[in-house]
């Protein structure tokens, strides 16, 4: 078993040195007697007591590269190793967000493709690379939709519709954007309501936002019958590309009536989780919102020549709802995701899909027998089952998820959706073994088993990880945020 | 391609589902709409992919290239080698936000050291796990200021010394309900004094930047007591290395702290990603946006880390949660993490006073070439701005056919300032690069 | 599961004790099971302000849920129990006792006949559970 590691403030000792800096060559300038800091209360320590603090602290992690990581609605595909080399590369590292255009064309150029391959793959006519994350396209989508009915004079538009099934996101994005949510229940087959949908499309309507395939894993069976709906009662329909990793090449949300669209390239386009970021959430437009997108966007200003390349240039669209963030967008997770699509075409991009949607319906195979089910159906590139079985008490989706860790793998997504009790959600990729997903049901099945005839292993699991379950009460109780810091009396 | 699947694999998986063909799986699909062709570039192999990729990066020309004197929230710093070393470690970068801490200790563990250098370095008591780039950050700084007062006062007071690019973030976040944003057209060339009229029992927020855009450095204590005098909640903008030198944020009596980490170890990297800084004071931890970390300890008392106070979050709260952010820039503040445990307190402060002291160097040369003067005598770090003989995008178009990248032409935010170039000065640039600006400052301004 | 028999009480489980012109509240025994571990308590009003029904009163947050308490009557804030925003944890030890939360003036006294009694409450939790 691997030991804990103690914190980098108590292993500093006072006047050891890590990384030193040249002697200063310039004249000397005194500094500002009256705004000199006196106190810097941060560790003191050589280089290799960071390096080694660090690597044992990665020690401590699971990862993608060390095992199956099947968390459902994260899409923990493998990170391929050629994007951190390309995103590395001098000529993208190494420049600056204000330098003049005429000196990073190679970056527009990039950037312009990337605006390309993207519209192109969810059907759409615009594509802003901005937003940082998949909230933060959402935030991006819902205020066009917001400037969109403003700029048509529809200012009773104050109403987002969300599925029961909808991410925490879309109802938190719609109230930061000043629409009031309504909440629409889903059907026995896990669709949207159509009854329940009609019931609320008035001229107060501003958007609906789909998850396609929703959280269930499920593709919206009467997705055309919602958009039009939708679109009947004047609202936009926008759509949460979280699970895009089911349609790359399979289809485009564009056709399926779909106005706004924000891509998560953290997930369906293989970079990196980090731990929790960096992200990258693109957004997708059809013709008439092109004028809202958040600017810069990346044009051609001059086609060029038979050898001349184009000239690219930053264009600000003319009713832009404004500027998401400092700069351009995430770009060196822009310049991972562009590798991945360069490594797959359109037929390895179809292939993504389809290896992801046959791997989650092989897994539902597996445990299905074991696991209810709540919508029976062919599931997309994930699936939810209970984790739960009403004739054992006290077992529960999290007893189950801790269990599995003793096998060596990454629990599932938890508790949601909300609209299933006790929900393990399933999302395996395309980048799993068929031996992997033998491993994985092997397991499920085993702790079924375990439930019945011996659910205290479950319920004191994990057995082989360097720390037990951990007292969420105590750390909310009894708020301890930071360590080392003088003038708060946490040590 | 990453799919692993031999063609016996496809047809024993298809078998045990019970369908014919991959394609039967996509049914619920309308037919018409099913299966598109996409017009996408041919497959290329990893050989193939590096190659062309390395193409198009070398139609950019980089920081070694030409010497760069441009900052304007973002800078060209040395990183140190170890600090890519960590953040290539598999078990860091292939994991996803700490749901599970029982095998996420190394994440919650080094997001709770970052929480404690962020506190230490801003003068705060409690950060989040960083937010997505300074300009966000800023954003939502505005919004919360505006929570804690309960959203009973109706505008902010914003320095026309806050990056332009924050504030046009600022105004697409909150423009859209009934908010007032006051102060940007104040004159440039007055200090904090200038916003305090516009102070009043309406103020939820004000926010200055610390150095502010021009690079200038105010004491803000008298700032932080007309603020708190009012009600209202200061919220200052700064740049985190800044604040290894000179006092920091804290010591002022900012309530919260918001800035662009990227000086911390985070490469240029045309714009992103970078990290957002996100700190405020014990009473207002409820209301930041974002994760948290927290200390607690597992059944056997051994100490442990978890992500905690998650009911301000979107996945608990949803439409009234504080915001609508799920990720933080994980890696990001890995990076930050590395670095300033590597730098240390020494290193830190080192490499602060070697840019006040290039930066110092290059204004008074440059304010001796004729023509040329200092636009301010205020304090700044490494970043300071010159009156030119010229208009500053005209110069710049002439130190580049020279070789230079020179610095930002205010004119291109700020009407009127189309003779001021903002010039940033790190210990990367060295003196006989400053000497090269200086010398071809005076040249192309001379013909 | 406790449901005292002497009070009134709402189909969001708060709990209203009557004296006279006052009214104590708080959340039932069955709200705290729901929430489990109590970790914070915020009061969203101050003393003296004027409440109307349903307005929210207060905010309270386990580990893993948050939820808005709200004002089973109209009426004056009188007090806040202020202990109670250090011992969060008595909302699951005492939830009709020391975890009182707010004490008001009634200010349409008729509004109480609109709440349940302890066996009408008692069936509205089952319906709620079947």
């Amino acid at each position: 078993m691997i030991n804990l590691e103690p914190l980098i403030y108590d292993k500093t000792s006072p006047g050891r040195r890590g990384v030193r800096f040249p002697e200063s060559a310039v004249p000397h300038t005194d500094l500002p007697a009256d705004l000199v800091r006196q106190d810097l209360p941060l560790p003191e320590l050589s280089e290799l007591d960071v390096v080694r603090h660090f690597t044992k602290l990665s020690q401590l992690n699971h990862g993608v590269d060390i095992g199956f990581y099947p968390l459902g609605s994260c899409t923990m595909k493998y990170n391929p190793k050629i994007n951190e080399e390309t995103a590395r590369l001098a000529g993208f590292a190494g420049i600056h967000p204000l330098q003049p255009v005429e000196t990073a064309q190679g970056a527009l150029h990039l950037m312009y493709l990337m605006q390309e391959f993207l519209k192109e793959i969810g059907g759409f006519a615009g594509v802003t690379l901005q937003p940082a994350a998949g909230a933060h396209g959402e935030l991006t989508g819902v205020l066009i939709i917001k400037k969109y009915h403003d700029f048509n004079g529809d200012t009773q538009r104050n109403k987002i519709l969300v599925p029961d099934s909808a991410h925490g996101t879309n109802p938190a994005t719609s109230a930061m954007s000043g629409f009031k949510v309504v909440q629409i229940k889903s059907d026995e087959r896990g669709n949207v309501d159509l009854e329940a949908l009609k019931a609320e499309c008035d001229d107060t309507l501003a958007g609906f936002m789909l998850t396609n395939p929703n959280t269930l894993g499920l593709f919206e069976e009467n997705v055309c019958e919602v958009s039009e709906i939708v679109h009947q009662a004047g609202g936009l329909m926008y759509g949460d590309g979280a699970n895009m990793n089911a349609l790359l090449g399979i289809s485009k949300p564009g056709d399926l009536g779909v106005d706004i669209l924000h891509y998560n390239l953290h997930k369906t386009f293989s970079t990196p989780h980090g731990g929790g970021g960096p992200g990258s959430g693109p957004v997708g437009v059809v013709e008439k919102l092109v004028d809202f997108l958040p600017g810069p966007l990346v044009a051609v200003q001059d086609q060029g020549g038979e050898d001349v390349p184009p000239y690219y240039n930053f264009v600000t669209p003319e009713h832009t709802i404004g500027r998401m963030k400092a700069f351009h967008g995430q770009f060196g997770v822009i310049v991972r995701a562009f590798t991945y699509i360069m490594m797959h075409g359109a037929q390895g991009l179809r292939e993504v899909s389809e290896y992801a949607v046959l791997n989650a319906n092989y897994l539902m195979a597996l445990v299905k027998d074991a696991y209810r089910l709540p919508y029976d159906r062919v599931c997309m590139h994930e699936f939810v089952v209970e984790g739960r079985w009403p004739e054992i008490e006290g077992v529960h989706a999290l007893d189950i998820s801790k269990r599995l860790m003793d096998f060596g793998f990454h629990p599932p997504t938890n508790y949601f959706p909300l609209i299933v009790r006790e929900a393990l959600m399933i999302e395996p990729t395309e980048t799993e073994t068929k031996e992997t997903l033998d491993e994985f049901a092997k397991a499920l099945l085993q702790i079924a088993e375990e439930a019945k005839s011996n659910p205290d292993v479950l319920h004191q699991a994990p057995h082989v990880t360097p720390i037990g379950r951990l007292d969420e009460v105590k750390a909310a109780r009894n708020l301890v945020l930071c360590c080392g810091v003088p003038w708060l009396d946490n040590d | 391609m990453f799919h692993p699947h031999t063609d016996s694999d496809r047809e024993a998986m298809l078998k045990t589902i019970g369908a014919g063909s991959i394609e039967e799986l996509f049914e619920a699909i309308p037919e018409d709409l099913r299966f598109p062709e996409l017009d996408l570039p041919p497959i290329h192999t990893e050989m193939e992919a590096r190659e062309l990729l390395q193409d198009i990066s070398e139609g950019n020309e980089t920081q070694r290239d030409l010497p760069m004197f441009l900052g304007a929230g973002a800078y060209n710093h040395y990183i140190p080698a170890a600090v890519d070393f960590i953040l290539r470690r598999g078990e860091f970068y292939t994991a996803y936000t700490p749901y599970q801490p029982e095998i996420s200790q190394g994440t919650l563990q080094a997001i709770f050291e970052y929480q404690s250098h962020v506190i230490n370095l801003t003068g705060m008591e409690v950060s989040n796990a960083s937010h997505y780039d300074g300009a966000t950050a800023a954003a939502e700084a505005i919004n919360m200021g505006r929570v804690i007062l309960r959203g009973k006062r109706s505008k902010a007071v914003v320095s026309p010394g806050v990056h332009p690019q924050y504030r046009e973030t600022i105004h697409t976040y909150v423009d859209n309900d009934s908010f007032d944003i006051q102060g940007e057209d104040l004159d440039l060339t007055a200090g904090p004094e200038a916003l305090y009229p516009l102070i009043d029992e309406n103020t939820a927020v004000v926010m200055v930047q610390y150095p502010d855009f021009f690079g200038r450095v105010y004491d803000y204590t008298e700032l932080a007591e007309k603020v708190h005098q009012a009600g209202a909640i200061l919220a200052i903008v700064a740049n985190p290395l800044a604040s290894a030198l000179l006092k920091s944020p804290g010591e002022f009596g900012a309530d919260i702290v918001c800035g662009e980490g990227q000086p911390l170890g985070i490469p240029l990297s045309y714009g992103g990603p970078y990290l957002g800084i996100l700190a405020t004071r014990e009473k207002y931890v409820r209301h930041i946006a974002g994760r948290i970390v927290g200390e607690t300890q597992d059944e056997e008392g051994k100490r442990g880390y978890v992500l905690t106070l998650s009911t301000r979050e979107q996945h608990i709260r949803r439409e009234k949660a504080s915001s609508n952010i799920c990720t933080n820039q994980g890696l990001m503040a890995l990076a930050a993490t590395v670095h300033i445990s590597l730098l240390g307190k020494e290193g830190l402060r080192e490499v602060a006073n070697l840019n006040y002291q290039h930066a110092h160097y290059a204004a008074k040369q440059i304010s001796e070439i004729p023509g040329f003067e200092a636009w301010s005598d205020q304090t700044f770090f490494n970043e300071f701005v010159v009156k030119c003989p010229m208009p500053a995008g005209k110069l710049n178009d002439l130190l580049l056919e020279e070789g230079i990248v020179g610095g930002y032409d205010l004119g291109k935010d700020y009407p009127g300032m189309q003779d001021h170039l903002m010039v940033a000065v790190t210990e990367m640039n060295s003196k006989s690069q400053i000497d090269f600006l200086v010398e071809k400052l005076a040249e192309v301004s001379r013909d | 599961m406790k449901i005292e028999s002497d009070l009134k009480y709402t189909s969001k489980d708060e709990w209203v004790r009557v004296d006279g012109n006052m009214a104590v509240i708080g959340i039932s025994d069955y709200a705290q099971e729901q929430l489990s571990d109590i970790v914070f308590l915020e009061y969203l009003v101050s003393e003296g302000d004027d409440v109307a029904k349903e307005a929210e009163i207060c905010t309270i947050e386990s580990v893993k849920a948050a939820s808005e308490i709200y004002s089973p009557v109209s009426g004056k804030v009188v007090e806040l129990n202020e202990e109670l925003l250090d011992t969060p944890e008595n909302v699951n030890s005492d939830p009709y006792g020391a975890a009182w939360m707010i004490k008001m003036e009634l200010s349409d006294p008729a509004e109480l006949d609109a709440l349940m009694d302890a066996e009408a409450y008692q069936k509205n939790i089952e319906e709620r559970e079947a």
